[in-house]
């Protein structure tokens, strides 16, 4: 049986991944948090891209662009100004 | 007691993670039988929208609900008492540039959300991808206009009836296949033209139904945050 | 190295819950359970992945070439869309114990009285 071989794309995008995962959770101000999460959706967008699945990675586009920094923001916002 | 638990979970996770078949050597027979015949039989080119509303549409409705449920409950927690009906928030953005490029984002974005949810069984795209593309595109009111603009869009009385119309449009389309002697979500009409619009059958259906349900709750729920965050502030 | 994409998904769901369990924020430890969840999203996928295969999506393309696996792509995207939702009803809640005891810290949200 052969071994498939990743496409190099695939590793630099799979290591990428990785390190931004990393570094979404060793962020502690939350404010900060947010614009590396925006970081980390991007490149998990490429990624879905790479694997060859467009529906996921249009999905996975306006969830992590608007979807997250919305609710998350007003919900900083909300907890700070109280 | 954190990192003994945790490094036993990494090593059952790299036991179990090695032993599954290597990448790219896909093994099961349902992805290789519905790649080669989906086209002839639905006449569908997107094969992942057809496989969510047509083969396995019994799953999407129980994905529907649990966003109809989770919604419901995010309105019961962020609903307050003293939240005063009447006040005027100032909030009006003064830059004309902002204005004038948004609003016509507005309209492009719009346009491209519809073309996601119509031409899902063509392109990539589909119901809820297109749903919450809606849904952000008329965020972008709040953003570039005032709240006032915001909430003539986003009221419960406009919102609340296009959710109940998606979510129960779904278990309807599916109830008629039941009327007529077949299983539930049976697809009813003929199959049409590949590459088309009017293919399918009775898929685009629940697929709008779906596209519909998925906008309005996701309108509801950032109406709700956004009222939690600009009532404080007025 | 073909193992790779089922360790960085094993690699992401281990960080994700470290943070869950060092958090001192509650909107962090929302945002490190979504880390979490994404990692199933890109162990999902690389399962169903066939060598050489291009989207099945089949416009333009002539029937019978080679295409990944659509099954886990329609588990996956109707996933991340409800993912968010979850997200919310969370905030929601992380709210709701903010307005109770005005802070946001995890370790000191002792038994809630009356």
């Amino acid at each position: 049986m052969t071994v498939a071989t990743l496409v190099p794309l695939q590793s630099v995008t799979l290591a990428l991944v990785a390190a931004a995962a990393t570094l979404v959770v060793l962020t502690r101000d939350v404010q900060r948090q947010i614009l590396v999460n925006g970081i980390y959706g991007i490149l998990l967008v490429i990624l879905f891209t790479v694997f060859a699945a467009p529906d996921v990675a249009l999905s996975m586009l306006v969830v992590s662009t608007v979807g997250y920094p919305l609710v998350v923001l007003i919900a900083i916002a909300r907890s700070r100004n109280k | 007691m954190f990192l003994p638990s945790v490094a036993l979970l990494a090593a059952l996770l790299t036991w179990s993670l090695v032993a599954i078949p290597h990448f790219g050597h896909y093994r099961g027979p349902y992805g290789f039988v519905l790649n080669r015949v989906v086209l002839p039989e639905r006449h569908m080119t997107n094969v992942v929208t057809a496989t969510v509303f047509d083969y396995r549409g019994f799953d999407t409705m129980g994905e529907e609900f649990i966003l109809f449920i989770a919604v419901t409950g995010v309105v019961l927690l962020l609903r307050e008492q003293d939240r005063d009906e009447s006040s005027d928030s100032e909030d009006e953005i003064g830059s004309d540039a902002v204005r004038v490029g948004g609003s016509l984002a507005v309209g492009v974005c719009l346009l491209v959300a519809l073309w996601l949810i119509a031409f899902g069984f063509v392109t990539p795209g589909g119901g809820f991808q297109g749903g919450v593309a809606l849904a952000s595109s008329l965020v972008l009111v709040f953003l570039v206009a005032s709240h006032k603009a915001w909430s003539g869009i986003a009221s419960e009385e406009v919102l609340d009836p296009f959710e109940g119309v998606g979510a129960g449009g779904y278990v309807v389309v599916g109830l008629a296949a039941l009327i007529g002697g077949m299983a539930f979500l049976t697809n009813l009409l003929g199959p049409g033209t590949p590459g088309t619009l009017y293919s399918g059958g009775s898929a685009p259906f629940v697929n709008w139904a779906a596209g519909t349900e998925v906008a309005a709750a996701f309108l509801i729920l950032f109406m709700e945050f956004i009222e939690a965050y600009v009532v404080p502030l007025a | 190295m073909s193992v790779l994409p089922y360790l960085v998904a094993g690699w992401i769901c281990v960080i994700g819950l470290y943070g869950i369990v060092t958090s001192r924020d509650l909107i962090h430890l929302a945002l490190c359970l979504t880390v979490t969840q994404s990692s199933t999203y890109v162990l999902l996928l690389a399962v169903g992945y066939v060598q050489g295969g291009g989207p099945p999506i089949f416009k333009g393309v002539e029937l019978g070439t080679t295409a990944v696996d659509p099954v886990v792509q329609s588990l996956t995207l109707t996933d991340i869309v409800v993912s968010v939702t979850v997200l919310a009803l969370i905030l929601a809640l992380a709210l709701d114990v903010h307005s109770e005891i005005e802070t946001m810290d995890p370790d000191r949200i002792v038994e809630l009285q009356g």
